[in-house]
């Protein structure tokens, strides 16, 4: 019975192990997809990137239900399961987030001027880097809360660069010669890279408060 | 068996199910509290190792006869048991750890005043300080015990489903050890006082295979725990866990196994060998509250994070009851046997008929007391201490310095090495050399115990008690117990 039980636990640590690698991952392919819109627009490789995103954040939807369940089922860490549960699913919703900007790109194609892109590619950088140090700070609140720190001011360091250039980019659509209608396109999707970082940060937030309550 | 028995059994059973539902909060309290383990769980594995305890263990201190050993009839036994268990049901009722040792406690003192026992004073303040100890050593504990287990925590680096799981585990485990011992411990509260009127008999002879008639008596003890555990525990369980101070399940853990190394302290005589046979100095034996402990700890970590989350009206409500528990079942027995006597003319009390034989003049005078002053009392019978007492009153030169020794050498507690008890030697902890004594003095009878004992000490070494010193002072209370044993088996 007890090596049902540890055998059980070791599974479940793995599925989240695995769910933090998918978020990573995801964060990866994000930045990727976002480089090669910016250089070849919608293409086979944007779309292969789209496709992995895709099928990461189906993975990790199944395993934050498997997870779930098993944590209710057998009434698994009565302290802090409230807190894991919302941890999980703002990571999932980190993934979905991923994967909806990417489809915008993919469906409405927006036509970014040449000037904008490397801004572009480098918030899509920023905002992975944010998620990436989230994955860290989330898989220290797990198994070494001390060093939780270590990552998360990394993850506001992230989040306040995303917030300048996203100014910055604003700034430069509304200066230039286009139609109103392209500027709020262009805004519009510099919004949505730079709400991954906002979601991000947000998470930090509270990993800060669940990280004192496991210490205590 | 008569009918009467059956009913003061049912006083002990109501003690054993009072107990089930209140002591088992103790060590399954915390766990349960904290939801890390599931109330059936607990209360399977507490009511299994509960038995197990009572029915392996607990017959070893049977036959001191537990706490209630004073209390000398089965009818005072049973209502002394009875109104023990119904202050623990009232306070259990009301969600409160209360102590079951202290409701015992209360109503065998409840017992003394109604009878005119005199009540060991030094007894009687060193339990009360434990009171007081008992709660303070398993805050202090608890406090370090949590600092080393946050410490080792955190250098272990575990996964917090790991943690978890050691952590269930670890509860598992520290509450089964807490229940056996608090099987082992506590029967001998509920059943030992009807050890002399068991209406068992001992099955099984074969060396893998004996249940004795103590075991079976035990053991209905014990299922009378288990359907207390199952039936009424949950509240105080959770009153333990959450009530009092919101823990964290690592948290539970300290507190079981803080009130365990309490326990352990206060009553392991192997502990007390141990330390004697190293030439340390020995921790004395009391008997503690597990409810004090467990308390005690829960606040201790409580002090420990700043107490804030402290609910101190919940505090105040425990302490009150363990103030309240010891009165109120010194109240009930009192006025209980009133009326078991007065309307129900049941005998509550059997005084003993004291005599001044040569042989108790003689060891008086060893004592210091003139023999000369004695003599007009020679051989004169006394049917209660009271008229003893008042003759020696009466005596040119009082004796009022000796009257614990005087009462202890002139009582009459006779027995008789009859041929037909022998038998009876087959399930005893006797040792062969201790049973060949007892056959080689068959037919011998004997007006005072205490001539008994000297009997037996002359005929045989492993009768006698070996000389004072601390590592020999867990042999010679086995022995004690077996002469107990022996008189019990041999009274007439």
């Amino acid at each position: 019975m007890a090596v049902q039980l540890f055998k059980r636990t070791k599974q479940l640590e793995l599925k989240v192990d695995e769910i933090l690698d998918l978020v990573s991952q995801s964060a990866m392919a994000f930045d990727q997809a976002i480089d090669s819109y910016m250089s070849e627009g919608v293409s086979e490789r944007f779309n292969q990137r789209l496709e992995q995103v895709v099928a990461l954040e189906a993975r990790g939807d199944k395993l934050g239900l498997a997870v779930e369940l098993q944590m209710y089922n057998e009434t698994l860490i009565p302290d802090a399961r409230g807190d894991v549960l919302t941890l999980l699913e703002a990571l999932d919703g980190i993934i979905d987030s991923f994967k909806s900007v990417l489809f915008y790109f993919s469906t409405e194609a927006p036509e970014i001027p040449e000037s904008l892109r490397p801004y572009y590619s480098e918030l899509a950088k920023l905002s992975g880097a944010a998620a990436e140090s989230l994955v860290l700070a989330a898989r220290a609140f797990f198994r070494d809360v001390q060093t939780i720190k270590d990552h998360l001011h990394k993850v506001h360091y992230y989040e306040k660069d995303a917030d300048v250039l996203v100014t910055k980019i604003r700034r430069e659509i509304f200066e230039m010669d286009l139609p109103l209608a392209n500027k709020i396109h262009l805004r519009f999707f510099a919004e949505r890279i730079v709400w991954i970082s906002d979601m991000a940060e947000d998470v930090a937030d509270k990993l800060t408060i669940y990280a004192i309550k496991r210490t205590i | 068996m008569e009918v009467s028995i059956l009913v003061f059994l049912a006083g002990g059973l109501f003690l054993g199910w009072s107990l089930g539902a209140n002591d088992a909060a103790n060590v399954f309290g915390t766990a349960v509290g904290t939801h890390m383990v599931r109330f059936w769980v607990a209360a399977a594995v507490c009511s299994i190792f509960v038995i197990l305890g009572a029915v392996i263990s607990g017959a070893g201190a049977a036959h001191t006869l537990g706490k209630l050993g004073a209390v000398n009839t089965v009818a005072g036994a049973g209502m002394a048991a009875f109104s023990a268990a119904l202050t623990v049901y009232w306070m259990t009722k009301l969600g409160l750890p209360v102590s079951t040792s202290q409701a015992i406690v209360g109503a065998i003192i409840g017992w003394n005043l109604f009878t005119g026992s005199p009540t060991d004073s030094g007894s009687l303040m060193k339990i009360l300080a434990t009171w007081v100890a008992c709660p303070l050593l398993a805050g202090v504990i608890g406090v370090l015990l949590f600092k080393f287990t946050g410490k080792l925590v955190t250098w272990a680096k575990l996964h917090i489903f790991r943690l978890d799981a050691y952590t269930r585990g670890g509860l598992i485990l520290a509450g089964a050890l807490g229940a056996y011992s608090l099987g082992a411990n506590n029967i001998a509260n509920v059943m030992g006082v009807f050890v002399p009127s068991n209406p068992f008999t001992a099955f099984g002879g074969s060396e893998l295979f004996h249940f004795t008639a103590i075991q079976q008596l035990f053991l209905l003890g014990a299922l009378a725990i288990a359907i207390g555990i199952f039936t009424y525990s949950k509240r105080v369980m959770m009153t333990v866990g959450s009530g009092l101070f919101p823990l964290s399940p690592l948290a539970a853990w300290v507190v079981v196994v803080s009130h365990s190394i309490v326990l352990l302290l206060f009553a392991s005589q192997g502990l007390e060998h141990l330390l004697a046979s190293n030439g340390l100095p020995t921790i004395p034996l009391v008997p503690v509250s597990s409810s004090q402990a467990v308390v005690g700890a829960v606040i201790g970590i409580g002090l420990l994070k700043g107490g804030r989350g402290i609910r101190w009206r919940v505090l105040g409500g425990i302490a009150s009851g363990w103030i309240t528990t010891p009165i109120a079942a010194g109240a009930i027995c009192f006025i209980s046997l009133f009326f078991l006597q007065n309307v129900f003319n049941q005998r509550v009390f059997q005084d003993h008929a004291y005599v001044l034989s040569p042989p108790v003049v003689e060891k008086l005078a060893a004592q210091g007391v003139s023999s000369a002053s004695l003599a007009a009392l020679k051989d004169r019978r006394f049917e209660s201490w009271a008229a003893l007492e008042e003759a020696l009153g009466a005596l040119d030169t009082p004796q009022p310095a000796l009257e614990k020794t005087t009462r202890a050498f002139a009582m009459i507690e006779s027995l008789t090495v009859a041929r037909s008890k022998l038998n009876r030697l087959q399930g005893s902890s006797f040792s062969l050399e201790q049973r060949a004594a007892l056959r080689a003095m068959i037919g011998a009878h004997f007006l005072h115990r205490w001539r008994f004992e000297a009997a037996l000490a002359e005929a045989s070494a492993a009768w006698r008690s070996l000389a004072l010193t601390p590592s020999n002072k867990l042999a010679n209370r086995q022995l004690e117990d077996q002469r107990e044993e022996a008189y019990l088996l041999f009274r007439d």
